[in-house]
């Protein structure tokens, strides 16, 4: 899908990638909602000259 | 970074159209012209004879005396020490081997051709299971055995090769792949389905009937015959790679036993490397962690491509060496593998998770931002020069190779 | 060496050699076994087993496509039942299906190629971290939701402004609610859907909002959060701005609710301005400020009940009858208010000053005052404010929070009413009233004030409201239907007279 053609919020099914705190997807999971849980952690181990580095060459 | 992005498109281009075919084999000092009387490739980044672990020692000695260069054992290391030998990487001269992963000139290596780009690597045949030079042993049997290849099995397997052309190695690997091999710890698929297709052309070129018998016993009794073929095979496919700059793409990855090494298409022939770690598996009856080396080999450069603990899922019953995951799980490491990848390849593809090629291009970039490090499924040698192989396990590529490369990498794009 | 080695060939079973090396190993684990390996019988692991120790003349019968066991024990009763053991796990059908996949992807990136199609990422990482997040999201055209705080303005005014730009919708820093086409994120309530879309830079006075609206017979379109800063001068509305142009297009909504602390006069301009464009009918609910003039579309309302009446086309104010019998301590009549909803808060602040009464909080609405010396005055705090939840979990999710200040108002030798929520609903504690109900049983409260609570919920929640309500009344809680309500009464328990 093409990101500038993404229809607005109110648009299109609500589909959750959740970064954090698990209660909120596990409810939503409860209720029906498509939800993927990321196994988030600091990027670059939280390393903040690396975490800069990286933001400048992307990825 | 466009410069980035354009860089790694051509080097995944370069690594997904490589074309390895199977084509001789032949003398290691006619395969490398430079590789002359007491010297000796080995595995993984530089290392000098102080700095070996046990078995990388153990191997050096045996291969002096089957090289003639030492009356016996004791003699080699007395040699070694005084510096006799003058010891290079594998990867500075196109060549890759398993563990210890010592090449001399009298070896018979395996070559194969990247016929996309015209460029050639080499690995010597695999010694089997058991105690093996790889492994760092270095009896009377192992010997023997280096010479029976060198003398019989070596000459035999390139006549055969040559009778038949080559032997494409991308569609034997792609079978293989959907015959529950990853091409690292499991290699039975490949080296029989290799079995099949050379028997007709060995038979025709053999020497007579018990020297056929034995090369294709040779080959039959050895599951892991096909892993030196498919390192060959990564180090062809990966040579070209090398060199692309603003490329963050690894171009190999390996171990001498002391030290983890990286190479990076974008900062050409520099090493980055970390103390190398201990592998985690499973342990031959009667040995255990204990008894373990560092981790060891070229043999890294399969996942660099995209195979082995990166095609885990394509060989459920090898997720079982990490202990605790089970064969269901296989598919996790592919999944995960595939965070600090680029791309897929579309021509590796695993059955099992709905036909998913293997993650390929590892990207530097990833593996730093999601601290995901490489997996890699590795034979365990045991510490002590000369008992071989103890088990079979995984191991993790160091981070710290990693960030080290990515600093030098943003330097090398001008970015601090 | 007195031990004792047995050996089983299994003539033509075939097992991967992974399989056996992990079943060598729980058998060799076993208690008094020495050493146990199952392995296919070639020469060469036969020779492996003959060095290990474990190899007899049974064994050595075994060819390639057969399994040797072999296991050496103390005791031949040990190594009898390690053989059987090995056995039994030999013949064991193929063992747990598992999970479908114990791996999660770690980045948004494989998470998207998980979910190609995914609209929506919730943040609820560190707030060093969450903009990062969202920028990450917004790239890959999805609109994020931010529940994380300690966000800097700069990373929130620069996020926005890229958003804005791609189109996307950044809901937070900040943003504790949301309900986008009926599914509640964060903390959100069971509301049916409906025609009232919502904009809000509050969560807890959004929750109560849907809430009142719900019992009152209405719905819910949409309702979406913008992060409490959203109107501040810095950032200038332009998730508020978003969010009523989604809210005008969207054919759902019929009338568009604003909620908000009062904002500074330019960006309400803005935002007023905005709403007036619209050919829906809106709300406006900055609490806490003064009348304002309103586009022609649009009317004010001073409370949150008075934002849901207002939407469901209902008269602004309705007291609700005072309960026979609320009675407070002779000569008292200091209100003491502990929140864990800040608008809530707010709006009890808002409803005490109409009264001509003054007020303190730590979150002081336009005419209270900064919480100073303790004068004996009116108190309304915000538990949720970051000097009660440093290092600790926000109230709606850990009502223990406010046990200590509770402890103390109940003691407070003035107090005449202290004034408390309820915030119930997707996300919040799992009973906060029964939580309650357990402190206010352990306190001395003869004499004591009277306590005056409301519950922000609807009979959908998971707690249920009126389950709720029943266990604050047992515990002695006078409970009113609405936080306003709940207000209004503590002001007439002691002798005030609202004057709106």
């Amino acid at each position: 899908m093409s990101e500038e053609n993404r229809p607005s919020l109110l648009d299109r099914p609500v589909k959750v990638i959740n970064i954090g705190l698990e209660d909120f997807a596990r409810g939503l999971e409860a209720r029906g909602v498509e939800v993927i849980q990321l196994d988030w952690v600091p990027p670059a181990g939280g390393d903040p000259k690396l975490a800069d580095l990286l933001s400048k060459l992307g990825s | 970074m466009k410069l980035i992005e354009d860089a790694d498109a051509e080097a995944l281009r370069r690594m997904l159209a490589g074309d390895p075919v199977l084509v001789d084999v032949i003398p290691a000092a006619e395969a490398i012209p430079e590789l002359g009387e007491g010297m000796i490739l080995h595995a993984g980044p530089p290392i000098g004879w102080e700095r070996m672990c046990g078995p990388m020692r153990g191997a050096v000695a045996g291969i002096a005396v089957a090289e003639g260069w030492a009356s016996d054992l004791g003699d080699a290391e007395r040699q070694a020490r005084a510096g006799a030998f003058a010891f290079h990487p594998n990867h500075h001269f196109g060549a890759v081997g398993p563990m210890t992963g010592l090449t001399t000139r009298g070896q018979p290596v395996m070559v194969v051709e990247n016929r996309a780009f015209g460029n050639r690597a080499f690995c010597t045949v695999n010694e089997g299971l058991g105690k093996v030079m790889r492994f760092g042993g270095n009896d009377a049997e192992v010997l023997e055995r280096l010479r029976w290849l060198r003398d019989d099995f070596g000459p035999a397997l390139g006549r055969a090769l040559r009778r038949m052309g080559g032997l494409p190695l991308k569609s034997l690997v792609a079978r293989g792949l959907t015959m529950g091999d990853e091409m690292h710890q499991r290699n039975v698929a490949c080296s029989g389905l290799t079995l099949r297709a050379l028997a007709p052309a060995l038979a025709e070129t053999a020497a007579g009937t018990a020297a056929l018998s034995r090369a294709l016993a040779f080959i039959a009794g050895n599951d892991q015959f096909f892993l030196n073929i498919a390192m060959a095979m990564g180090k062809a496919i990966t040579d070209p790679v090398r060199g692309i700059s603003g490329s963050s793409v690894v171009t190999a990855m390996s171990r001498n036993g002391t030290e983890f090494g990286i190479r990076v298409s974008g900062t050409g022939d520099t090493w980055f490397t970390a103390p190398v770690e201990m592998p985690e598996g499973l342990y031959f009856p009667g040995f255990t962690a204990a008894d373990a080396n560092p981790d060891m080999g070229d043999s890294a450069i399969v996942e660099t491509i995209g195979l082995g603990g990166f095609a885990m899922g394509a060989a459920p019953a090898v997720a079982g060496f990490v202990g605790a995951g089970a064969p269901s799980e296989a598919g996790s490491f592919t999944r995960r593998m595939g965070e600090i990848t680029l791309a897929r390849n579309p021509e590796w593809t695993i059955p099992a998770m709905d036909y998913l090629g293997v993650p390929t291009g590892i990207d530097i970039r990833r593996v730093v931002e999601t601290g995901i490090a490489p997996t890699i499924n590795t034979g365990i040698a045991h510490r002590k020069p000369g008992i071989g192989q103890v088990g079979a396990g995984v191991v993790r590529a160091p981070m710290a190779c990693f960030t080290q490369a990515l600093v030098a990498f943003a330097d090398s794009v001008g970015v601090s | 060496m007195s031990a004792v080695v047995l050996n089983e060939v299994r003539k033509g079973f075939y097992l991967d050699s992974v399989a056996l090396m992990r079943l060598s190993r729980s058998i060799a684990e076993m208690a008094e076994v020495e050493e146990a390996a199952l392995m296919m019988g070639t020469p060469a692991n036969r020779q492996i087993m003959a060095e290990a120790g474990l190899l007899v003349e049974a064994g050595c019968t075994a060819g390639g496509g057969d399994l040797v066991i072999g296991i050496r024990a103390a005791t031949a009763a040990v190594a009898e039942a390690a053989l059987a053991e090995a056995l039994a796990q030999l013949d064991r059908p193929a063992i747990r299906g598992g999970a479908v996949s114990a791996w999660r992807p770690r980045t948004l990136r494989s998470a998207l190629t998980e979910m190609p199609d995914a609209s929506l990422v919730l943040i609820s990482v560190p707030g060093d971290f969450a903009a990062a997040e969202a920028r990450k999201a917004i790239r890959r055209g999805l609109d994020a939701m931010i529940f994380s705080d300690n966000v800097s303005l700069a990373d929130e005014a620069a996020l926005k402004r890229e958003a804005q730009a791609l189109g996307r919708l950044v809901m937070g820093p900040d943003c504790g609610t949301a309900i986008i086409g009926g599914v509640p994120l964060a903390f959100a309530n069971a509301v049916p859907r409906g025609a009232i879309g919502i904009v809000g830079a509050s969560g807890t006075g959004m929750q109560e909002v849907s809430c009142l609206i719900a019992r009152g017979g209405g719905g819910i379109s949409h309702a979406i959060g913008v992060g409490g800063r959203d109107l501040k001068p810095e950032i200038g509305g332009i998730s508020t701005l978003m969010a009523i142009d989604a809210l005008d297009a969207d054919p759902a909504t019929r009338r568009i609710i604003l909620i908000s602390k009062p904002p500074q006069a330019e960006v309400a301009a803005v935002v007023l301005a905005r709403l007036g464009r619209s050919a829906k009918p809106a709300t406006v609910c900055f609490i806490g400020a003064r009348p304002m003039a309103m586009p022609a579309n649009a009317t004010q309302a001073f409370t949150l009940k008075g934002a849901a009446r207002a939407a469901l086309g209902l008269a602004p104010e309705a007291p609700a009858p005072i309960p026979v019998g609320l009675a407070v301590p002779a000569g008292r009549r200091r209100i003491l208010g502990l929140f864990a909803g800040g608008t809530l808060c707010a709006e009890a602040q808002v409803l005490l000053l109409q009264a001509g009464e003054p007020v303190r909080s730590n979150a002081p609405v336009p005419g209270a005052a900064r919480e100073g010396r303790a004068d004996g005055g009116h108190l309304l705090l915000d538990l949720g404010d970051d000097a009660f939840t440093r290092g600790r979990p926000h109230p709606m999710l850990d009502p223990s929070v406010r046990d200590t200040p509770l402890a103390e108002a109940l003691a407070d030798p003035q107090a005449a009413v202290v004034l408390l929520d309820m915030v119930i609903g997707y996300g919040a504690h799992a009973d906060p009233a029964g939580h309650l109900a357990r402190m206010l049983a352990a306190e001395p409260r003869s004499g004591g004030p009277a306590i005056i609570a409301s519950v922000t919920g609807t009979e959908g929640d998971p707690q249920g409201l009126s389950a709720q309500i029943a266990t604050l009344a047992e515990a002695g809680v006078t409970v009113a239907p609405t936080n306003a309500d709940a207000a209004g009464w503590a002001l007439r328990a002691i002798g005030a007279g609202t004057r709106r």
